[in-house]
Parts: structure tokens; sequence; C-alpha cells
């Protein structure tokens, strides 16, 4: 029965995905848009490009990755679902857990399969891919899970849509400065464990801490 | 304000004095009451005499401030809200809600013809008009099987063949051992048995 319940909320999740095409695939198209932005900005020499590539690809996540929070929860608020959400098998934090994989599968994959794309538009040594993919693997559900956290807490706000973006940066800096690292050091050919280790130790915090905190601040909304 | 009664032994939820604040104002106060097998509770009163909060309640969505509740039973909670997704077609939705909350016997298909909704399974729930969006949140609770339902003005716009729709829907349900809670302030359930009546917010009106 509980399996019953995961897997019902996924495959409507993921349906409602396909369903809102356009809106699912924002956050892929504005990593894009950035990318290809960026040589025509800066100019296109391959030195420069591959210097700033980390930072770019990453920036450019985290940013795309805040486009789809704002309709995390909101729209399950509005139609009434998310109070049947207390009525089912799960507990609630397991729902949040749920969803906010959803959300990873819809926009932080994308992201990771054409981050080759994207990296070699911006002439990143190939030695460091691997590292960005690694740090892409670790960083995008944190970039999920801290915005999922955000998302429930602003709820309850008209339209949260400012103070959700002041919420979640403080609390992504860290992602950013370490998956960054990771890949600038991989470049010069250096070891990038320590960064990505770092990494790994926020993902696990994040995924202990964020679904029971996202958990209260809904039930906080919906009461 | 209700009839305080011993728990009796075919109670499937029982609730103990349950008081709710909002704003440090209280909604409501000491409410005791008992779901029993078979048997349905009428909750009236005024606009914003705490109707849906007390069936939210009693759903466990919100939690009192004092009392407690003693439920063990599967709890189905429809509000004016339906929490159905527009953009899914109705067989979609009737499907996630079955697979959310666990199977009863009718199918979805099965469940849209006796709500009177036969051979829409494919049309968007973004489609129906507001009474036939009622009447898929009906169908919502046939699909999967739970003894409690708590219903927050089920009539509304609803056209007299539907209210006549939910009353077989309660009857069926109360002879099959479930039970009701259900508010209302349009027309009252025509069903055989005599309902339990609790009147919210009388107490309030008298101290004013």
């Amino acid at each position: 029965m509980m399996s019953g319940s995961i897997w019902a909320l996924l495959t409507q999740d993921l349906r409602l995905a396909i369903r809102h095409g356009g809106e699912s695939l924002m956050p892929l198209m504005f990593l894009f848009s950035v990318i290809i932005l960026v040589p025509l900005g800066v100019g296109p020499g391959p030195n420069l490009l591959s210097a700033i590539a980390p930072g770019m690809i990453w920036v450019a996540a985290l940013l795309s990755s805040l486009l789809a929070l704002e309709r995390l929860f909101r729209p399950d608020y509005e139609d009434g679902s998310l109070e049947q959400w207390w009525l089912g098998h799960l507990p609630v934090y397991g729902l949040v857990v749920v969803r906010l994989f959803s959300h990873w599968l819809i926009t932080g994959v994308p992201i990771i399969v054409f981050a080759p794309v994207a990296a070699q538009m911006l002439y990143l040594p190939p030695d460091a891919l691997g590292t960005l993919m690694i740090s892409l693997l670790l960083g995008t559900p944190i970039l999920s899970l801290v915005g999922g956290l955000a998302a429930a807490l602003t709820l309850s706000t008209n339209r949260g849509s400012v103070l959700l973006s002041i919420l979640v940066f403080p609390l992504v800096v860290p992602v950013l400065v370490f998956a960054t690292g990771a890949v600038s050091v991989a470049a010069e050919g250096i070891s990038p464990q320590t960064h990505l280790g770092l990494l790994a130790s926020i993902l696990v915090l994040a995924l202990t801490l964020v679904p029971l905190a996202a958990a209260a601040a809904l039930r906080i909304t919906v009461e | 304000m209700a009839p305080s009664r011993p728990p009796p032994e075919n109670s499937l939820l029982t609730a103990h004095s349950l008081r709710f604040d909002r704003r440090g104002e209280p909604v409501f106060n000491d409410i005791s009451l008992c779901l029993d097998a078979g048997r349905l509770v009428l909750i009236l009163g005024a606009n914003g005499s705490g109707k849906t909060t007390l069936l939210r309640c009693l759903a466990g969505v919100v939690r009192p401030v004092q009392g407690r509740l003693e439920c063990a039973n599967r709890r189905a909670f429809l509000g004016h809200r339906t929490g159905l997704k527009a953009a899914l077609s109705c067989r979609e939705n009737l499907n996630f809600v079955r697979s959310f909350n666990g199977r009863a016997e009718q199918t979805p298909d099965e469940a849209l013809a006796r709500v009177g909704l036969a051979g829409f399974g494919l049309r968007l729930a973004a489609t129906l008009s507001a009474g036939q969006t009622r009447r898929l949140g009906l169908a919502s609770l046939l699909v999967s099987r739970r003894e409690i339902w708590l219903l927050d003005e089920p009539y509304a716009s609803l056209d007299d063949e539907g209210g006549a729709l939910v009353d077989e829907l309660i009857e069926d349900h109360l002879n099959s051992g479930g039970t009701i809670a259900l508010s209302t302030h349009q027309r009252l359930p025509a069903i055989s048995s005599d309902p339990i009546r609790l009147r919210l917010g009388s107490e309030r009106l008298e101290t004013r």
C-alpha cells in the first residue's frame, strides 16, 4: 500500500510534467541560453572560456533550478490535493521526498544529461568533465532539497517568489563554492576529492533534515 | 455544546472535547462526538461557524489546540476543493486516488457511471462544469475503500438530481458499515435513518 502511494504520486508528477511540457523544459532552456550567451558577451577565446566554464555552468544550473520552485507545492495547495497528503498511508515527509525526487528528475536530470554539451561549448578541459558530472550529480539534488524547503516555507505568502530566492541563495552558496572548486582543481590536474566529499556531506545533511522541516512547514500552511 | 457520550463499541472515530483557536479566538470549543458505524452526523451552523475547520480537524489535517482524536480507520475528506488535477483526465484522477489510498472494489469507470459521468473517462477534469467536478469528487470517494467519510458541503453546486445522488451514496455507505460526518446549510440528507445533529456557533452567538 505504501509503495502504491509512492508510485501514484511519482507517476502523477511526471505525467503532469509531460502535460505541461513547455514549462518543464524551461530550466534546461534557461541553462542553454546562458551557455550560448556567455561567449557572445565575454568573447569566444578558448582560454578565457575554459577558465570561467565551471563557474558559468554551475551558476546557470543553480539559477535554472530556481525557476520551477514556485510551482513545487503551490498547485497542490490551491487545488486541495495537498491536504489529502495527511489522509494517505505515508507520513507527509515521505511524500515530500517523493515530490522532491520527481522535481529533481524533471529539472536536475536533464541538466546533468546535457552538461557534457554545455562543457564542450565552453571549452571545459576534458579532464575536468568527469568531476563536473559528479559535482552535478551530488549538487543538483541539494538544489532541489534546499529549494523545496524554501518553497514549503513561502507557500503561505501570496506569490512568494522574491522571498523564496532570498531564502535559497545563502543556503546554496556552499554548494556553488565546493562544486565549482572541485571542477576548477580537477581542470588543473589536482584531485577534487575534498570538495566532492564536502558536497556529498551537504547532500546527506539536506536529505535527512529537509523532508522533516518541509513537512512541518507544509502543515503550518495547511492549517 | 455537544452531548458528551461514552464511546460505544462500534465507534469508528471518537473525538474528545476538541477545541480550535484561530488567532487566539476560539472557533469551536469542547466538542465531543462519536462517529458510529452506520450513523450519520450532520454538522450545522452559519457561515464561519467552523464547520469546515471541524471536519478538517476530524480528518487529521488540522490539529486541535486541545482535545484528542481516536481513530484507527481510513478517512476520506471531500472539501469544496476536490484535490483533483485539472490537467489530468477523469480516469487518471480516479486512478491516482485509487492507488494513493488503497483500492476498492469499484473501478474508476464504474465509479464514473455511478455518479452519472459514464463515458467521461478520457475528458480532462478542466473541461468539466462545477457540478460535474463535484460529481467527480464523489466518484473519488468510491474508488478507494475508506470507512469514514468527512464531507464538507456535499450538496454545493449540484442540481436536484445530484442532491438525490448524494443521498443515495450516503445511504449505501452507511448500509455497508461506514460512517459519515457532513456539513450543510442547504438541503438536509433525505435518508431512512435519523442523523445526529451538531449545531456549531450557537454558544458564541449567545455570549455576544
